[in-house]
């Protein structure tokens, strides 16, 4: 790597009395990867997450972000300096409309208070949120109550959110958890269709192997606290350690191939 | 666009109104109307920090301290001018409110609340005191006077009235412009969702902390507008229960805007006027009664109610 | 040296009072989520009921010992009724509700209960002073001190090992325990919330209104005494830690001990010590000093 990381944890731990629910992770992202969380439930993926985007506090080691570590920061800060992130559990406004959630996040991707002081309906913000509406798939739900919107489209929201801050690197949660295995890919096409056109670079989280197969460059695997692995998805996949930990049983299709394969390497 | 269009126009329209009726209204009612505009104008500032989900129970601190500033312009700085006086006082009070700011912002739900009705108790008990400052009968406030033309009887009753009028609609307006931008609407945001609202860059305290001083700003003028029209200051306009009386008046303007708010205090003051006709030593048990049935039986308060008529509940 | 010692003391009692009033206080919030404001009312007519009796008993007879007495039945009487009435009468149809909204409600009940107080006793101080007396006074280390104000820190020592036996060593301790995490699960197990709801309530008032009782041989029994009271205990209880116990006891004795400390060293700070204390306690620990444990939210 010529250039420094977007996105650099050095040694990041972080206990809740006995238990180390991180425990020394390093790891470097480079601008433009686009990298999947991979691992059983209690790993430690989303607390690491929670780290990267300053919710929680590491009991030691360091997170760079673009050189500068962000240990101490605020989320605000953090987002300010190009980091954005959508949640597990979509974290949206009951009462504003969908179309309302992107004015609004539009108009704090400017980030000045000039900006903030700008009317909300203004017609030019309208056309933009509309714009974004659209490449989400989300017009004809433009003018809903988030409250009565299903599922799959409020992740889509709060992914959409994310985006509108034009963020360097994007954290997703679980992008596809509680959304039917129909709806899982064209969520996916429509998330990914926008990060191609951004040319964001993506960290995230996620359980379904056939979703992270079909978009990373690179899968960090994580057991009990622990990083496993990280590399590309062929050497990541066909990891012994990595098969028993964390893929056995995750699909059929790799029930089937997994054993065979993990006897080859 | 439109709609606030259309509140301009209302807004232009309810002062031509209320400035004709100085006319030919008699005193009692104008001063009547008055104070309800200058707890309205208390009112623009509480809705502020409503919509954020904070009521402060001891907001009459600012009121008060409005008050006791417009009352000693004139005997420790020598000033007479009613609209300087005006100035001053909700400079300090907002001045106040701004230090505070830095502790309160930091707070919220109950432990705002009560956090505001301690800083107002401590001020009460400080001004009881005070010697020097009449203690608790307080001290009478020096009649207005605009321009070096001093006012007397009648015509500083409707001088004052105007005054009241023009600041409180010019008010209403400012909030009603403030709550259609951006940051308007984080207030809101901040009481659904205060997480997300960190998390797409903007700071919920910051933002806290400048409703509270505007806020803090707005009830100081409407202090020194009630010390000069009604020529007395005392404690009791810091008093809890003085706040109790704001706290009445944002509830009941719920969820409704300017309107809202323009229009509780107006009930308030009625209630108010009815009260003293018949129990005027009761009129705690008279608000907290009225409190406890809109929180009971009206839980998104009066003007959500003007609201919904002619919409499909869903 | 002897000012240390009486700050020691006059902390100590006064800590002890604080107890006696927060403890019903923090417990209702723990249970209840109801931050009840009109807390301080509670304890009001604790202390006009009891200086009412005692006004009356001992109207032809000597000081005696039954003033204690009398003391712990109207505060449970004056308890158990507004209690009943407040909880079933309004907190009832609130349930569910937000903490600010259930707050509020309180709010509205201080300001009529301040004003039922003042329809029923009127505007005049209200003597009670027979028991205060009776125990004549110590003398330590030249300081001579009424021993009526002993009375005080055996009481909330006492109401102290009570709540502790309750919430630790009985059944209706473990489901109110179940109840402050979790209301709905403790419902679905079959906990009956809603009279622990109510029995919650009544415990907090009579706590109050005994502390009022016990109060009133040593104050002005007068209007006024709700809102004075209630400020200052809901600073104990958040130093402490809202909904804990063991947090009111701590809470109280410090703000106890620096309440004393200032009023003999430094006077002219008396009105701000207790807020400066609870503001320095949050800015170390935001939650107080025993919080109750919070869960992940996002």
């Amino acid at each position: 790597m010529n250039t420094a990381p977007l996105l650099e944890t050095r040694e990041l731990t972080v206990r809740f009395g006995a238990v180390v629910a991180v425990n020394k992770v390093s790891v470097r992202i480079a601008k433009g990867d686009v990298v999947g969380l991979i691992g059983t439930n209690g790993a430690g993926k989303t607390t690491f997450l929670n780290m990267v985007t300053g919710y929680l506090r590491p009991t030691s080691g360091d997170i760079l972000l673009d050189g500068r570590s962000t240990l101490g920061r605020s989320p605000r800060e953090l987002v300010a300096h190009g980091m954005a992130r959508s949640f597990q559990v979509p974290q949206l406004f009951p009462a504003m409309t969908v179309r309302e959630h992107l004015l609004f996040a539009l108009a704090l991707a400017d980030g000045s208070t000039r900006g903030l002081l700008k009317p909300l309906h203004s017609a030019q913000s309208q056309a933009r949120a509309s714009e974004v509406l659209g490449r989400f798939g989300l017009q004809s739900i433009g003018e809903r109550p988030v409250s009565l919107v299903p599922q799959g489209q409020r992740k889509l929201i709060d992914i959409a959110m994310a985006l509108s801050l034009k963020p360097k690197l994007l954290l997703l949660d679980e992008p596809t958890s509680g959304v039917s295995s129909a709806e899982k890919m064209p969520l996916m096409e429509v998330v990914f269709d926008v990060i191609r056109a951004s040319g964001v670079t993506v960290l995230f989280v996620e359980h379904d192997m056939d979703v992270v197969r079909r978009y990373v460059t690179r899968i960090l695997a994580f057991r009990d606290g622990l990083m496993i692995a990280d590399g590309a998805p062929d050497e990541v996949m066909h990891d012994a350690q990595v098969a028993s930990a964390v893929l056995r049983g995750k699909s059929k299709a790799n029930n089937a191939a997994a054993p065979a394969k993990a006897g080859a390497a | 666009m439109n709609s606030l269009r259309r509140s301009d126009a209302s807004l232009l329209g309810l002062l031509a109104i209320l400035a004709a009726t100085a006319l030919f209204t008699p005193s009692w009612l104008m001063s009547l109307l008055a104070v309800a505009l200058a707890k309205s104008l208390v009112a623009l500032g509480l809705l502020l920090l409503l919509r954020a989900g904070l009521v402060p129970f001891g907001h009459a601190l600012y009121y008060c301290l409005g008050g006791y500033v417009a009352g000693l312009g004139t005997p420790w700085l020598g000033i007479r001018d009613t609209l300087l006086l005006l100035a001053l006082a909700s400079l300090l009070s907002g001045s106040v409110a701004f230090v505070a700011g830095f502790l309160m912002r930091r707070y919220r739900g109950i432990f705002f609340a009560m956090l505001s009705m301690a800083l107002s108790m401590i001020l009460y008990g400080v001004l009881l005191k005070s010697q020097g400052l009449g203690s608790s009968d307080g001290f009478t406030v020096a009649r207005a006077s605009f321009f070096g033309v001093q006012t007397a009887g009648v015509g500083a009753i409707r001088s004052v009235y105007l005054l009241t009028a023009v600041v409180t609609l010019l008010a209403a307006w400012g909030v009603s412009r403030y709550l259609a931008t951006a940051m308007g609407h984080v207030g809101p945001a901040i009481r659904e969702n205060e997480v997300r609202v960190e998390y797409l860059g903007a700071s919920p305290s910051r933002v806290i902390h400048m409703e509270y001083t505007a806020s803090g700003a707005l009830a100081g003028g409407a202090g020194a507008l009630v010390a000069v029209l009604v020529g007395q200051v005392d404690p009791g306009m810091g008093f809890w229960m003085t706040s109790g009386e704001f706290v009445f008046i944002a509830i009941l303007a719920g969820a409704g805007g300017i309107w809202g708010s323009l229009a509780a205090a107006f009930v308030l003051e009625g209630i108010h006027a009815l009260a003293f006709e018949y129990a005027p030593q009761y009129w705690k048990f008279v608000l907290g009664a009225a409190l406890l049935l809109l929180i009971v039986r009206f839980p998104s308060g009066l003007s959500s109610i003007l609201k919904t008529r002619g919409k499909v509940p869903s | 040296m002897s000012t240390l010692l009486t700050i020691l003391i006059d902390g100590l009692i006064y800590g002890a009072w604080l107890f006696l009033v927060a403890a019903g206080l923090t417990l209702i919030f723990g249970v209840m989520k109801v931050l009840n404001i009109a807390h301080g009312n509670l304890y009001a007519i604790g202390a006009y009921v009891a200086a009412t009796a005692m006004g009356a008993w001992f109207a032809d007879r000597p000081p005696s010992f039954a003033a204690f007495a009398i003391q712990l039945g109207t505060a449970m009487v004056a308890g158990v009724v507004m209690g009943l009435v407040l909880e079933r009468g309004v907190l009832r149809r609130l349930r569910g509700r937000d903490e600010v909204s259930l707050a509020l409600a309180t709010y509205a009940l201080l300001l009529v209960l301040d004003d039922v107080i003042q329809f029923i006793w009127g505007t005049s101080a209200y003597p009670a002073s027979a028991p205060y007396g009776l125990l004549g006074s110590s003398e330590i280390n030249d300081l001579r001190f009424n021993n009526y104000e002993f009375v005080l820190l055996a009481a909330a020592i006492a109401v102290g090992l009570l709540l502790w036996w309750l919430l630790q060593r009985t059944r209706t301790g473990r489901c109110l325990a179940a109840i402050i995490r979790d209301p709905e699960m403790s419902a679905a197990m079959g906990i009956d919330v809603e009279r622990l709801y109510l029995a919650t309530f009544v415990l907090g008032a009579v706590l109050a209104a005994l502390g009022g009782a016990l109060t009133a041989p040593m104050i002005q029994v007068a209007p006024g005494l709700g809102a004075e009271v209630i400020v200052v205990t809901f600073a104990v209880i958040v130093i402490g830690g809202m909904g804990s116990i063991p947090g009111a006891a701590v809470g109280a004795l410090v703000v106890g001990l620096a309440r004393a400390a200032t009023i003999h060293l430094f006077p002219f700070a008396e009105v701000f010590i207790v807020y400066a204390v609870m503001a320095l306690v949050l800015a170390v620990r935001p939650e107080g000093l025993f919080p109750q444990a919070a869960l992940r939210k996002i």
